[in-house]
Order: structure tokens, then sequence, then C-alpha cells
């Protein structure tokens, strides 16, 4: 099958923006967690030289790829509702941008 | 020379990746705007998808590069602990923060910065996929098509904002 094919069904497209939808919220979810937490903190400082940056972006990375091989291998063979899983990452990316906002990741630290 | 080799490092970090990065944002985003089966040919499309695709991918290359040498290159400098009665100009992140009118720009802007600019490479990575994949499907199907536009858009708000922080805190405290 041509890679480009009319034909080609969405769900390889689903699970591509649906795992960049899962890979920022989890940066955002990480962002905050270690604001909030100093113990996270401490545990994704894989890299003393740049600090948690490095744990919160590796970790983030993985689970951005794992999420997209699982969405893909379930979905790429699938027709689905496209809207509906756009719509859930557009919700996804929104809370990854507001989880690495400075005031909304220090209210939640307290 | 009159650039030191970290003022080098944050100028290909700023104004060669990432600049180059904001720059391809443009041209990919009017090649896929394009792609409708009411305006172009099939071969029209074929052209359209192949020019997209590469300009996307390289996009998110740059994307790639420019997080990743600015978190392994200048941060490493910028966010450097000075040694006891050390020059803090030569340290931005404490002579930003030792400054109460500049703290702002380490506590919110590189706080910020750091963290959004990750957000690009995913979003990028994503559209220029779906771009190489499923433009002659895109050409018919417009919530694909505003699919890829809308995640580019959103890779491009995370680079801008990155981008602009950037630029604010090379003014302010240069690493150098
Ligand atoms: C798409 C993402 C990004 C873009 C478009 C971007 C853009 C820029 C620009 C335009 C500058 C100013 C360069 C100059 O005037 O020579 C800059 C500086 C800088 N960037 Fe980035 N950047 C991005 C991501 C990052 C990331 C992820 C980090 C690290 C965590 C980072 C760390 C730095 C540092 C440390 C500086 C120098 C700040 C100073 O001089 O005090 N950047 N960036």
């Amino acid at each position: 099958m041509s890679s480009t094919e009319n034909a080609l069904t969405n769900g390889s497209a689903a699970a591509a923006t649906l795992a960049s939808g899962i890979g920022c919220l989890t940066m955002g979810v990480l962002t905050t967690l270690t604001e909030a937490v100093a113990s996270v903190g401490r545990l994704l400082n894989f890299y003393n030289p740049t600090g948690n940056l490095s744990g919160k972006t590796l970790t983030t990375v993985l689970v951005w790829l794992i999420s997209w091989a699982i969405f893909r291998a379930r979905w790429k063979e699938k027709e689905v509702d496209f809207g509906k899983v756009f719509t859930l990452s557009l919700v996804l990316i929104g809370l990854g941008f507001l989880g690495t906002f400075p005031p909304f990741f220090d209210l939640i630290a307290g | 020379m009159w650039l030191s080799s970290r003022e080098l490092w944050t100028t290909i970090h700023g104004m060669g990746l990432g600049a180059g990065f904001l720059l391809l944002f443009t041209g990919t985003w009017a090649l896929l705007w394009g792609i409708r089966s009411g305006w172009v040919t099939t071969v029209g499309i074929e052209v359209h998808r192949r020019l997209a695709s590469t300009v996307a991918w390289l996009m998110a290359a740059f994307a790639w590069l420019t997080v990743i040498v600015g978190t392994y290159i200048p941060y490493i400098w910028y966010r450097a602990i000075p040694p006891d009665g050390a020059d803090l100009t030569k340290f931005p992140r404490s002579y930003l923060l030792a400054h109460p009118n500049l703290a702002m720009l380490h506590s919110f802007g590189m706080e910020w910065k750091e963290h959004v600019a990750w957000l690009a490479p995913l979003l990028a990575t994503a559209a220029a996929y779906l771009i190489s994949r499923f433009a002659p499907r895109m050409a018919e199907d417009s919530k694909l098509r505003n699919a890829g536009l809308t995640l580019l858009t959103l890779a491009f708000a995370a680079a801008a904002v990155a981008g602009m922080l950037g630029a604010f805190l090379t003014k302010a405290a240069p690493v150098h």
C-alpha cells in the first residue's frame, strides 16, 4: 500500500494526534509536580547540570512515543471518530500548556 | 573572536535553529492550507504533499534541535551556581535573581520558556506525520487538514513564546 493512499484509514492520524496531546499533558503534569513535590523533582534530576528538566523532558518523550505506538497498533487499520479524538487531544494540549505556565504551577505548589 | 563560544552557541540555538523553525512554520502552514481538492489537481496535490512534508519534517527537526541544544548547552551555563564572590554577570540565573527588578525574567520568563518550548517538537512532529501520510486525504477531509493546521499553529505558539522570552533574557542577562 502506498504510504499516502487516499483511502488510508484515519486511525494512525488519530493515534499521532492523541499521542501529541498525551505528551503535552505529561510535560505539564511533570512540570507542576516537580514544583509541588520536592522528592519528584529530585527523582527526575537525571543529569545534574540541567537539573530535573532532563528527567521531565526524557520522561515526556518516552510517554509520547509509547502512547503513539500503543494507539497506532490499536487503530492503524480502523476508521475512528477523528473529531472526537482531536477535541480530546486539544484538551490535553491545553492542559499541557497550562501545566507549564509559572503562575499556575506556583499556585498549585503553594 | 568578537563572539565567545558561549555566545556563539546561544546564537546558534536561538537565531539559527529557533528562528529557522519559526520561518519554516509559515511555509508549511501555507502549503497545507492550499491542499484542497477543489483548488489543485491530483498532480498538484502530490507536488504540494512532497513540498509540505519536506518542509514540515525539516521544521520538526529544527524544533528538536532547538530544544535539545538549548537544554544541553546554553541552559547549563545559564543555571550554573556561582562560587562565592564570583562576578554574577557570568551566571545569568543568579544575576537575575539577585536583582529584584529582573527576578521575574527568571521566575516567570525562563521557567515558562524551558518547559513550554518542549511542547513544540511534539506538536510539530505530529503535524509532519499527518502531512506526509495523509495529505491526499486532507485534500477532501477538512477535519484532518484543520487538525494539521492547528497542530502546526500550536507548535508555533509554543516556540514563539520560548523565542520571545529567550530574546528578553539574552538582552537582560546574556550567557557569555
Ligand atoms: C522552540 C524552542 C525555542 C526557541 C524558538 C528558542 C529561542 C531562543 C532565542 C531567540 C534566544 C535568544 C538568542 C540570542 O539572542 O542570541 C534564546 C536564548 C536562550 N535559550 Fe532558547 N529557545 C527555545 C527553547 C529553549 C529551551 C528548551 C531551552 C532550555 C531549557 C532554552 C534555553 C535558552 C537559553 C539558556 C538562552 C540564553 C538566555 C540568556 O542569554 O540569558 N531555549 N532562545
